[in-house]
C-alpha cells in the first residue's frame, strides 16, 4: 500500500480522535495555508502548572494536514508548555512516519504552525515556510 | 471564420514533447491541467530558439542587419496577434508580462483617469483574482464601488439582474469570457451590448476564453479584452491587452522608461503614440515572437476545429466524471461550458484526489484556482480541475476516471 496514504493516516483523516473545540480555553488561534486554504484551529487548555491538559482542533484540508493535526493534539496532552515549545518539523514527521515533498510538507506542517501561534502569541509566529526550513 | 479542419490528434500529440514524458518509469504524463498553463508545440519551442542562436537583437533601437530583423518579427507576431482576435490595427495590441498585468494595466491608467468616489465597476461573481483584485485595490484608493453580476445555482450568469445592474450607470463592465473553475462561457454579446446602452465601456478577461473558442473583438464590439500566451501554446511572461484605439490613445501611459517617450528632457516627457506608450522598456522579445508562432499553429489547426475538440471531450468528461459515486461536478453542463470539468470526490480533499492521480500519472490541479469567491459560492474550500485542449484524448479523461476510482479506494 502506499505510503503517503498509510492507514494510520486515513484512519485519522475519516477518525479523528481530537477534533472539536474547548469551551472555556485558555489559548485559541487558528490560521490557513494561504497556498492551498487549508484551515486550522486549535484550542487548549493549559494548568497553573503549565501543562497542557487537553488539546482539541477544528479544521478544513487534506488527509496530511488533518491526520497530523489529530496526531499532534495526541501528543500534547499532558505536555509541558516548554516541551511544546521546542516541538519542530521532525516531530511530525516522526508522528505521521512518512517522508513528504515540499508541498505536502506544509500541509504537515499547517497544525504545528497554530498550536505554536497559539502558545507563544502571535508576534514570534514562525511562516510555514520558515517552519519547513527549520 | 470557416476553418473545416478536422483534427488528426495523433500528428498534433507529435508536435508536442512534453507529452512523452513519464511521471515514473512507466507511468505517461496525462496532462489535464492546461486550464493552469499550457503544453508548448515544436513549432513554438524552436521558433524562440532560432530568435536566440540566430536572430537575437533588441529591437527599435538598432540599425543594424538583427536588430532589424528582430524589430520586423515582434512587429509582425503584433499582426498576428491582431488578426487573431481581429482587431482593426496591429497598434490596437500592447504586449504585458500576462493578462492579469493587462488588467492591472487598465485599472492603473484608464481606471485612474476616468474613475472617481462613487463611479460604479461592475463585475461578476466568478471572476478570477485578476479581474477582482485590482478593482478592488481602486476601490480602496478611490473609493469606487464594485458590483456584481450574480452566479445562479446551476453556474450561469444571472442575466436577469443585467438591466438592474446597469441603471446603477457603471463607467465599466469587466467580465470574464471563460470561467476558469466552472467553465462557463458568458453571453459576451449581449453583456457588451447592455454595458454600451448604459454608457459603460466593457472589458472581457478571455485568459481561458482566446486559447478554445474563436474571437472576434470587432463583432463583439469589446472595448477591452486581456489574455495570456501562456494558455495558448505560447511561451510565459507575455500577456496581451487589446484595446481599441480611440480608448488606448487617450490613456496616459502605465510604466515610465525607455521605449514609451518620444522626446525626454532633464524635468519632461512626451509619450510615444500607442501601443508603444505602454511598453515601457524592452519587452519579452523571444516570447512575442514565440507567440507569434503559436498564433500561427492555432490558426492551422483552425479555432473552429478546436474548438468543436474541446467541447466534445468535455461533455465526454462529464458523462464519465458523473458515472462516477461521490463525485460532484461543479458549473452548467455543456451547452454552456467548455475546456473544463471542476469537480469534489465525497471523503476525500481535492489535495489527496490529486496527489493520487498524480500517481497515475495525470497532471489535475488542486485548489481554489485563484478564484475564491466563486468556491465559497458554492460552499467548498476547493475542487479538483482537470482541464483539456487540443491534444487531449478521450482515453486520457477514460484515465483520469480510472484513476478516481484508484481514489475511492484509498479513501473507502
Ligand atoms: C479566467 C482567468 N483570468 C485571468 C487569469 C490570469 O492569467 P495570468 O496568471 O497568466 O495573468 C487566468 C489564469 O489563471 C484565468 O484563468
Amino acid at each position: 500500500m502506499d505510503d503517503l496514504y498509510r492507514e494510520l493516516i486515513i484512519d485519522r483523516y475519516q477518525n479523528p480522535r481530537f477534533s472539536g473545540t474547548l469551551d472555556p480555553h485558555t489559548h485559541s488561534y487558528e490560521d490557513d495555508n494561504p497556498v492551498c486554504g487549508d484551515h486550522i484551529r486549535i484550542d487548549l487548555r493549559v494548568d497553573d502548572k503549565d501543562i497542557v491538559t487537553e488539546a482539541k482542533f477544528t479544521g478544513e484540508g487534506c488527509s496530511i494536514s488533518q491526520a497530523s493535526a489529530d496526531l499532534l493534539m495526541e501528543k500534547i496532552t499532558g505536555m509541558p508548555v516548554a516541551e511544546v515549545r521546542a516541538l519542530a518539523k521532525q516531530d511530525i514527521l516522526d508522528l505521521l512516519g512518512i517522508e513528504l515533498g515540499p508541498v505536502r510538507l506544509k500541509c504537515a506542517l499547517l497544525s504545528l504552525k497554530v498550536l505554536k501561534g497559539g502558545v507563544y502569541g502571535l508576534d514570534e509566529v514562525m511562516s510555514l515556510d520558515e517552519l519547513a526550513e527549520s | 471564420m470557416a476553418e473545416t479542419h478536422t483534427m488528426d490528434i495523433k500528428r498534433i500529440r507529435a508536435d508536442f514533447p512534453v507529452l512523452d514524458v513519464e511521471v515514473k518509469p512507466g507511468v505517461k504524463l496525462v496532462y489535464l491541467d492546461s486550464g493552469a498553463t499550457s503544453q508548448k508545440p515544436v513549432q513554438v519551442i524552436e521558433r524562440m530558439n532560432q530568435y536566440y542562436r540566430a536572430e537575437n537583437a533588441n529591437i527599435h533601437r538598432g540599425v543594424h542587419k538583427l536588430a532589424e530583423q528582430a524589430t520586423e518579427d515582434y512587429e509582425g507576431a503584433r499582426g498576428k496577434v491582431a488578426k487573431f482576435i481581429n482587431a482593426a490595427k496591429a497598434k490596437e495590441i500592447v504586449f504585458t508580462r500576462n493578462a492579469t498585468e493587462a488588467v492591472n494595466l487598465v485599472a492603473f491608467t484608464w481606471g485612474r483617469a476616468n474613475l472617481q468616489a462613487g463611479d460604479v465597476v461592475v463585475l461578476t461573481e466568478m471572476e478570477h483574482h485578476a479581474n477582482l483584485v485590482p478593482w478592488q485595490m481602486l476601490a480602496a484608493e478611490r473609493g469606487i464601488r464594485l458590483e456584481f453580476i450574480p452566479v445562479t445555482e446551476e453556474g450561469v450568469l444571472d442575466m436577469s439582474a443585467l438591466p438592474g445592474l446597469m441603471e446603477l450607470k457603471p463607467k465599466l463592465v469587466s467580465f470574464t469570457a471563460m470561467s476558469n473553475v466552472l467553465g462557463t462561457i458568458t453571453p459576451i454579446a449581449e453583456i457588451v451590448k447592455a454595458a454600451h446602452a448604459a454608457g459603460a465601456l466593457a472589458m472581457v478577461d478571455g485568459a481561458q476564453s482566446v486559447p478554445h473558442l474563436p474571437t472576434d473583438v470587432r463583432a463583439l464590439d469589446i472595448d477591452f479584452l486581456v489574455f495570456s500566451s501562456h494558455k495558448m501554446l505560447g511561451p510565459t511572461g507575455l500577456g496581451v491587452l487589446y484595446g481599441k484605439e480611440a480608448l488606448l490613445e487617450a490613456m496616459p501611459p502605465f510604466m515610465g522608461g525607455g521605449d514609451m517617450i518620444k522626446r525626454v528632457k532633464l524635468r519632461e516627457f512626451s509619450t510615444a503614440g500607442v501601443p508603444h506608450k505602454f511598453e515601457a522598456g524592452t519587452p519579452a522579445i523571444a516570447e512575442v515572437i514565440g507567440l507569434g508562432a503559436a498564433v500561427d499553429y492555432l490558426n492551422e489547426i483552425g479555432m473552429e476545429a478546436i474548438a468543436a475538440h474541446d467541447r466534445e471531450l468535455t461533455a465526454y468528461a462529464l458523462e464519465r466524471l458523473e458515472e462516477v459515486p461521490g463525485v460532484w461536478i461543479f458549473g452548467p453542463g455543456i451547452e454552456h461550458k467548455s475546456s473544463n470539468a471542476s469537480f469534489t470526490l465525497k471523503g476525500a480533499h481535492p489535495h489527496d484526489v490529486a496527489e493520487i492521480l498524480n500517481r497515475h500519472g495525470v497532471a489535475t490541479r488542486a485548489g481554489h484556482h485563484c478564484a475564491m469567491p466563486v468556491h465559497e459560492k458554492f460552499s467548498v474550500p476547493a475542487t479538483t480541475r482537470a482541464s483539456f485542449y487540443l491534444y487531449n484524448t478521450k482515453e486520457e479523461i477514460d484515465t483520469l476516471v480510472e484513476a478516481l476510482y484508484q481514489v475511492k479506494e484509498i479513501f473507502k
